[in-house]
């Protein structure tokens, strides 16, 4: 049953498609622009000379890249949210998938998971220094920590959500239990664990660039800090902040890529399709 | 071939001349609606009957003032309908109905402006008529396909609006609610005398329920017959008229009735 | 042996009732009794002399409580929260309404928001610093800043996904354009929005945390930081971890309760 009624939202008028994307285009560039606008008058007229102007934090990411660190603060930020995030993949998507399907197991553990949760991956570090010492494995274990529980989570709903249709078709086939995992649970599971893939990738950045300010040498979250306390040069910390919020939103968008691949696409609603072509709406009276 | 679009006597409510819709984009218009004249007269009960596609629900639409038609015009009344008005009340399926507000709050949402003793009267007037006293407080989530339609019905009758559109209101409901909720709306039709719209797909419901069926063509939309129902009401649904007129729609739309 | 379906979604009734909440109840506490007995005797076994066991940590709460501190504290971190929330809430409800309804808007915002939204609030802290010093407001724009955005895209997306039937049905019935927001687009966003309110607070709580163990001389995490540097009382950090999960947890019961109101429970779907 086609959803015929009418949208009404007071957007934009139609435009055609080509011209469209064109326009959307602009419009998001403009909104960046905007802001690097509001930041520049900000500082200029703001007064506070500290904080750096756009046109000094390019020149800043410029130098960075010049003198090579820059390379080198991404690639140590990059190496330890990779390993993090890898070693909760590990534990966290068999132990959702057992927690899923095992009710009993799931009621067990539900409220310890809910107790640790909450628990900043920050709250950590003196433990993690205790256990670990000072270097990337207390931060890589950092990381493991914040992206486990996300992960985990996911799983567990994920498999939850199977509807027992699915479980009962397949025994119906005569799947023996790994076949059930492996060709009924894990293909239905695969689109929200990719959304919780995602958030916890989010969150492993976040909680990278947190855990370098406080235990190691390198990586993007210790040039911020070092940046100012080795001479307050705020252009560095900025600059390393823009550089935070870039790679953030590319891992954000490959993992957006992945959830569109034909493969997945299934598992998320289809955009809603309204009266597929707007008319001239009537005005409202 | 076009029939006459004049309805039974008694004084036309709405008139529809030389409508025509077309959706375009990318290049690729579509025509939906071509070159459609009826009237439709005060306290009628007409259906617009078709396939899937037909464009009847775009008509609906536009006679209820959601959309802007490409061409031709629509008079209710003498006046041009130029946007949605409290007047013609669009009942949508029950996915119409308001979630976060309970029976009575959906039914008494065109009351604002009344003193709160008459909302509550009104108000519990159209409970009782569409049949759910006991279930006021109850939340849509609690109710039924069928009560939360009888809650959208009673919504749009508690404004006391001249037209009621209902697009295939009964469409999301098992065919036993159906044949009873149908029952309920020539009960409430008679009772309340309003001019009604009624687009479906379903032939059967036609034949029970109008008073003239209005047969669209399949995309783009023309229309194609209008069958006059001079059955009387209750209507016996097994009578040699009853399955004359409704042998007669399935033809028309080119269906064969065995299968 | 066949494999077993998943366990049932709808509500056990009599006695099968009466053994699942018995399994509800008695089986997370098994396990948490389980827990701590292993770590209880990890601790014992391994020898250490800081890492502490169960016991040490409850000791430890005693004494903070005994001081006089743990109050304190508690009420340090949950006004910093409270505050950095409630301002994010102010300024990313309305906001999020008009970029959702605004679609010319919303395109031009969304990389803005795309790009702010990764940086880590805890990078934030040089800029929070240099704008309002060390204390109490630093922390609290570093939590208003982690709240904002899920507040924000979850209000934008419960705006900008109202079903259209229900515009309609709005503006069918003559209402204006506040109207028609004040009595179908908030009500219909609200589920969204309350999630996001719940994604928030549950952020608010973990940067709080974080903040505090670099720019506060009081709260949670500042005790987490100082128990250790001064003077590796770890019987003291892991008592403050234990109140940072409780707590937390209790806001997030909190929040879930205010999903089941009867009035909003029509937007979440209740097991």
């Amino acid at each position: 049953m086609t959803d015929t009624s009418p949208s009404l939202l007071p957007t934009a008028a139609p435009i055609r498609r080509g011209a469209r994307s064109v326009g959307r285009i602009l419009l998001g560039f403009s909104g960046v622009a905007a802001l690097a606008l509001a930041w520049d008058l900000a500082i200029r007229f703001g007064g506070r000379t500290l904080l750096p102007s756009p046109a000094q934090v390019a020149a800043a990411i410029f130098e960075l890249t010049r003198q090579g660190f820059l390379v080198r603060h991404v690639v140590a930020s990059l190496f330890r949210v990779t390993w993090g995030f890898l070693l909760a993949v590990l534990l966290g998507v068999p132990l959702g998938i057992w927690l899923g399907w095992n009710r009993r197991a799931r009621a067990a553990a539900a409220p310890l998971l809910e107790l640790l949760r909450p628990i900043s991956p920050l709250a950590w570090i003196p433990i993690a220094i205790l256990w670990l010492g000072v270097g990337d494995a207390s931060a890589i274990f950092i990381i493991f920590l914040g992206a486990l529980f996300p992960i985990t989570l996911a799983a567990m709903n994920a498999v939850a959500k199977v509807p027992e249709i699915y479980f009962n078709a397949g025994r119906n086939f005569g799947l023996t239990r790994t076949d059930l995992v492996r060709r009924v649970i894990y293909p239905a599971t695969v689109p929200q664990l990719l959304v919780g893939l995602r958030l916890a990738l989010g969150i492993a950045w976040l909680v990278v660039v947190a855990a370098e300010m406080i235990a190691v040498n390198s990586g993007l979250g210790f040039l911020i800090i070092d940046a100012r306390n080795a001479g307050n040069r705020y252009d560095l910390v900025v600059a390393g902040m823009v550089l935070i919020g870039t790679i953030g939103l590319a891992l954000d968008a490959a993992i957006r890529r992945l959830e569109r691949s034909r493969a997945v696409r299934w598992g998320f609603a289809a955009p809603a399709s309204p009266a597929p072509r707007r008319p001239r709406l009537a005005p409202a009276r | 071939m076009k029939a006459a679009p004049a309805p039974a006597p008694g004084r036309v409510k709405v008139e529809i001349r030389g409508l025509a819709m077309t959706f375009g984009g990318d290049g690729r218009d579509v025509r939906v609606l071509e070159d459609i004249d009826l009237d439709v007269g005060d306290g009628e009960l007409v259906c617009v009957l078709g396939p899937s596609g037909c464009g009847k629900s775009t008509l609906l639409n536009i006679v209820g003032g959601f959309l802007a038609p490409t061409a031709g015009a629509v008079r209710i009344d003498g006046e041009e309908v130029r946007g949605p008005d409290p007047r013609r009340i669009f009942v949508f399926q029950e996915r119409g109905v308001f979630p976060w507000l309970t029976v009575e709050g959906n039914i008494g949402f065109g009351l604002s402006k009344l003193p709160p003793g008459q909302r509550a009267e009104r108000i519990a007037h159209y409970v009782r008529l569409v049949g759910l006293t006991g279930f006021e407080r109850a939340y849509p989530q609690e109710l039924s396909g069928g009560m939360k339609q009888r809650v959208e019905v009673a919504r749009a009758l508690a404004v006391n609006p001249d037209v009621l559109y209902l697009d295939e209101p009964f469409g999301a409901l098992d065919s036993i609610t159906r044949l009873v909720m149908r029952a309920e709306l020539l009960r409430i039709w008679e009772a309340e005398k309003k001019t009604i719209l009624f687009v479906t797909h379903d032939i059967e419901e036609s034949v029970q329920l109008a008073d003239r069926v209005v047969v669209l063509s399949a995309r783009p939309g023309r229309v194609q017959r209008i069958v006059t129902i001079d059955l009387p009401h209750p209507r016996d649904l097994s009578s040699r008229r009853y399955l004359e007129l409704r042998d007669s729609i399935f033809e028309e739309i080119g269906l064969a009735h065995k299968i | 042996m066949t494999a077993s379906p998943p366990p049932q979604r709808s509500q056990a009734t009599g006695s099968r009732a009466v053994t699942h909440r018995a399994e509800v109840i008695l089986l997370p506490a098994l396990a948490g009794l389980f827990f701590l007995g292993a770590w209880q005797a990890a601790v014992s076994w391994s020898g250490t002399d800081v890492f502490p066991g169960p016991l040490a940590v409850f000791r430890g709460l005693r004494e903070l409580a005994q001081k006089g501190l743990l109050v304190g504290y508690v009420r340090d971190s949950l006004f910093r929260v409270g505050a950095g929330y409630a301002l994010a809430l102010a300024v990313g409800i309305p906001l999020g309404a008009f970029l959702g309804w605004n679609a010319a808007a919303a395109v031009a915002a969304n990389p803005v928001i795309q790009l702010l939204r990764p940086i880590s609030p805890l990078a934030w802290i040089p800029v929070a610093i240099v704008l309002f010093g060390v204390g109490n407001a630093a922390t609290i724009f570093l939590i208003f800043l982690a709240s904002l955005f899920p507040v924000l895209v979850a209000t934008m997306n419960g705006v900008r996904n109202i079903s259209a039937t229900h515009l309609a049905a709005g503006r069918n019935f003559g209402l204006s354009a506040i109207a028609l927001f004040l009595r179908v687009i908030f009500p219909g966003a609200l589920p969204n929005v309350l999630t996001g309110l719940r994604i928030a607070l549950g952020v608010a709580w973990l940067v709080v945390v974080a903040a505090e163990m670099i720019a506060v001389n009081s709260g949670l995490g500042y005790l987490v930081i100082d128990a250790r540097n001064a003077g590796k009382r770890y019987d003291l950090v892991v008592a403050a971890m234990l109140l940072i999960g409780v707590i937390g947890l209790l806001l997030n019961v909190l929040m879930l309760r205010v999903e089941r109101l009867r009035a909003l429970r029509w937007g979440f779907r209740t097991e």
